[in-house]
C-alpha cells in the first residue's frame, strides 16, 4: 500500500506537468507494476491526463468492475482470469490485431488459449512464480516449494507468501506430484493438508514483498521473479530459486473495459505499450519480460542475463503455462483457498 | 342548549392541531429520508445479500434464496468427507477480536485516565495547550500513521536496532506480524479518543469535593474510588464505546500490522468480497458484526447505568 501512495504521488506531480489535457484515461493495474516514465510520455505525446489505480489482486480488480461505476478504462488481468472477464462481458472486443503496433507482438504471444488472435487485450508483463530467498540466511536448495510448505528451521515464521489463489494452490499441487488444473481429489486432498500444515510456519501473507525482503521482515517469500529481481538488485544475498516441482509461467494482459468512458485514448495506449521502446521502459519499472519483439535492445543493461529473467537451463524442463482451469476446478480450489485464508 | 360555536371552536384546534402535525412531518422529512437512504437502506441490501446464494466468481446468483451464507458464519462442511463442523476458524477471528478490542480499551482507559486527570488539573489558559497536543495525530492520515508503527517494530525498525544496539537481545524479536503489534497500533490509534471525553468529564468535577474527602480522612486511593471515578463515569462510559467499537471492526491496523495471517472481523469480511468469493457470507458476517457491538453496548450502558446509580 505504499507503492499505492508514491505512485499516486508521482501521478500528482505527473498531472502537474500537464497543463492543457485533451482528455483522460484511467488505468486500472496491480501495485507497483506501470511505470511512470511510459505514462509521462503518452500524457505528453497524446495531451491525455492518466490516472493509475491499483489493486492487489486479480479477484480484486474482478469483484470491482463488476459492481460497476468504477469509472476505469483499462485493466490488466492475468491470462488465467481473462476467460472469466471475457465470458463475463466485462471487456470490449477492441481489435487490437489490427491495430499498427500489432506487428510488434512476439509470434508465440499472439495466439493464446485465453485470447485466441488477440481479439480483446494486448500483452503487458510475463514471468513465473517462484521463491525468493536471502540465501545469506539460508544456505541449502532453493529451487523448491519445500521453502514454502516444509519450511527448514532457519527459515520458520519467517516466510511470506503471496496470496494469489491460482498460483499458490498450483504451487501445493504440484508439491504433491499433481499437474496444473488437477481436480484428482487424493492430490487435491493432500494439496490441503499440505497448506494447513504449513500455514503455521508463515509470518504474513501479503503481497508487498519488495520492501519487506529487502528489510528483513521475511526472509523467504513466495514471488513473482520481476518482485525477486527488484529484491536483489537492493540486496545481492536475495536469489529466485524455480522450484522443481514445477513452477508456472504467467502473463498479465492489457485490456479496455466494455464501459470506458474513454475507449478511444485507452486504445492509443494499447498501441502506444506495443511499441519496442514504450515496453521495454514496462519492463524497466517493473522488471519482467514484456512479449514485444524488439524490445531488447532498449532494456536496461542489468536486466538482460539476470537469472530472474533467463530461466536457466536445468530448470527450464519444470516450467509451464499457468492456463485458465475449468470452472469446477476453480470451485474446489477456492474452497481450499478460503479454508486457508481463514 | 348548547353554545354553537363550541363545535366550530373544537373544529379549529383540531384543524390546527392537524396541520402542525403535518407541517411537523413535512419539515422533518428530507432528515427521515436521509436516514432511511443513507443509514437504514443499504443495510437492508446487506441483508438481502446475506440470504441469497453465492455467484461462481463472486457477487451473488440474484434472487436465489439460501442461507448458505448465515450457516457458514458459524459451521463449515469438510470439503472433502463432508462431515459438519463448526467453522474454528471464523471462531478464532471472533475471539481474536474481542480479546483485542478488550485489551485496547483496558489499555486506553488505564492510559488516557491519568493523561485526562493531568490536563484537567492545569490552569485553566495551559488546558487549551494540552488538547490541542492530543489532537495532533489526528492530522496525519491513519494509514500513514500505521506505516510509521511498521518501522518501529519492524526486525530492523528502531526499537530491534536499539535493543540490539544495547547488547540486551543478539536476535531481532518478532513484534511485526503478531498480535502485539496490531494491539500497539490500535492504542496509539484509539487513545486520543478515550482521552477527550475522559477529560470532558473530569474538567466539571468540583474540585472541592475532592479536598472535603481528604478533609474527612479519605486516603487517595478512597478519593480516587469514591469521588473521582464515579463522577467521571459518564466520560469512562462514552470513551469505552469510543474505542470499543471501531476496535471491533478495525481494518487498517489488523491488515498492516498483522501481516494478512492474523485477521480481525474486518479483514475477514473483506475476504469474502474478494478472494473468497463469498458476498452472501459477508453480508451475514457484517450483519454479525453489528449485532455483538449492540449486544455489548446494550450489556455495558445497562452496567454502567446501574453501578452509576448506585452511587449516585
Amino acid at each position: 500500500m505504499m507503492k499505492r501512495f508514491l505512485l499516486a504521488a508521482a501521478g500528482c506531480t505527473m498531472l502537474a506537468g500537464v497543463a492543457h489535457a485533451e482528455g483522460e484515461l484511467n488505468i486500472y493495474n496491480w501495485g507497483n507494476y506501470t511505470s511512470p516514465d511510459v505514462v509521462k510520455k503518452f500524457e505528453e505525446k497524446y495531451k491525455v491526463k492518466v490516472t493509475v489505480t491499483d489493486y492487489d489482486s486479480n479477484d480484486t480488480a474482478l469483484a470491482k468492475v463488476r459492481a460497476g461505476g468504477h469509472g476505469f478504462d483499462m485493466v490488466v488481468p492475468s491470462g488465467n482470469f481473462m476467460p472469466i472477464w471475457i465470458k463475463e462481458g466485462l471487456l470490449l472486443e477492441a481489435r487490437p490485431d489490427q491495430m499498427e503496433n500489432f506487428k510488434n507482438v512476439d509470434p508465440q504471444w499472439v495466439n493464446v488459449d485465453y485470447d485466441p488472435g488477440r481479439h480483446y487485450s494486448v500483452p503487458w508483463q510475463w514471468g513465473t512464480v517462484g521463491v525468493s530467498v536471502r540465501t545469506d540466511k539460508y544456505k541449502g536448495d532453493i529451487n523448491t516449494w519445500g521453502i514454502i510448505f516444509n519450511t527448514p528451521d532457519e527459515l520458520k515464521g519467517k516466510v511470506n507468501v503471496v496470496p494469489e489463489m491460482n498460483d499458490v494452490i498450483d504451487a501445493a499441487i504440484k508439491y504433491n506430484g499433481g499437474k496444473h488444473c488437477s481436480m484428482d481429489k487424493e492430490i487435491l486432498k493432500k494439496a490441503r493438508d499440505t497448506l494447513v500444515a504449513a500455514k503455521p510456519n508463515w509470518v504474513a501473507m501479503e503481497y508487498s514483498t519488495i520492501e519487506k525482503m529487502v528489510k528483513g521482515d521475511y526472509l523467504a517469500t513466495s514471488d513473482w521473479n520481476g518482485s525477486a529481481l527488484r529484491q536483489r538488485l537492493q540486496n545481492p544475498d536475495i536469489k529466485y530459486g524455480y522450484p522443481k516441482e514445477g513452477f508456472t509461467y504467467w502473463m498479465d494482459n492489457l485490456s479496455i473495459l466494455k464501459d470506458a468512458k474513454n475507449a478511444e485514448n485507452a486504445k492509443l495506449f494499447m498501441n502506444f505499450v506495443m511499441d519496442p521502446e514504450n515496453a521495454a521502459g514496462l519492463s524497466a519499472f517493473a522488471r519482467y519480460a514484456n512479449g514485444i519483439a524488439g524490445s531488447d535492445k532498449f532494456m536496461p543493461a542489468d536486466m538482460k542475463d539476470a537469472p530472474e529473467l533467463n530461466v536457466p537451463a536445468e530448470s527450464q524442463p519444470h516450467g509451464e503455462f499457468a492456463t485458465a482451469c475449468p470452472p469446477e476446478a476453480v470451485e474446489i480450489y477456492t474452497k481450499i483457498w478460503t479454508e486457508l485464508m481463514k | 342548549m348548547t353554545d354553537p360555536s363550541a363545535p366550530s371552536a373544537q373544529r379549529v384546534i383540531d384543524e390546527a392541531r392537524a396541520r402542525d402535525v403535518r407541517s411537523r412531518w413535512l419539515l422533518s422529512a428530507p432528515a427521515l429520508a436521509i436516514i432511511f437512504f443513507a443509514a437504514i437502506g443499504p443495510l437492508f441490501v446487506v441483508l438481502i445479500y446475506s440470504f441469497m446464494q453465492k455467484g461462481d466468481y463472486g457477487d451473488v446468483k440474484p434472487w436465489t434464496f439460501s442461507t448458505d451464507g448465515w450457516f457458514n458464519v458459524l459451521f463449515e462442511r469438510d470439503l472433502f468427507d463432508d462431515t459438519l463442523g463448526l467453522a474454528w476458524a471464523n471462531l478464532v477471528i471472533f475471539w481474536r477480536s474481542v480479546k483485542l478490542s478488550v485489551i485496547t480499551t483496558v489499555v486506553t482507559l488505564l492510559l488516557g485516565f491519568p493523561t485526562a486527570y493531568f490536563i484537567s488539573t492545569r490552569p485553566e489558559h495551559r488546558r487549551d495547550l494540552w488538547l490541542f497536543l492530543i489532537t495532533i495525530p489526528f492530522w496525519t492520515n491513519l494509514l500513514i500513521r500505521t506505516f510509521a508503527i511498521q518501522e518501529v517494530v519492524r526486525n530492523e525498525g528502531i526499537v530491534n536496532s536499539a535493543l540490539i544496539g544495547l547488547g540486551l537481545i543478539h536476535e531481532p524479536i518478532q513484534i511485526m506480524f503478531t498480535d502485539t503489534a496490531i494491539l500497539l497500533g490500535m492504542v496509539y490509534v484509539y487513545l486520543p479518543l478515550m482521552v477527550l471525553p475522559l477529560y470532558a468529564s473530569m474538567e466539571k468535577i468540583d474540585f472541592r469535593l475532592v479536598e472535603a474527602g481528604y478533609d474527612l480522612y479519605a486516603t487517595r486511593f478512597a478519593v480516587l474510588r469514591r469521588i473521582i471515578i464515579p463522577l467521571v463515569k459518564p466520560g469512562i462510559v462514552a470513551g469505552s464505546i469510543l474505542v470499543f467499537i471501531p476496535s471491533l471492526g478495525a481494518y487498517v491496523t489488523p491488515k498492516l500490522l498483522g501481516g494478512g495471517k492474523n485477521m480481525m472481523l474486518g479483514n475477514l469480511i473483506e475476504l469474502q468480497f474478494g478472494q473468497g468469493r463469498n458476498w452472501p457470507l459477508g453480508s451475514a458476517l457484517s450483519i454479525f458484526l453489528m449485532i455483538i457491538v449492540m449486544a455489548a453496548l446494550l450489556v455495558y450502558v445497562r452496567n454502567a447505568s446501574d453501578s452509576g446509580g448506585r452511587h449516585g
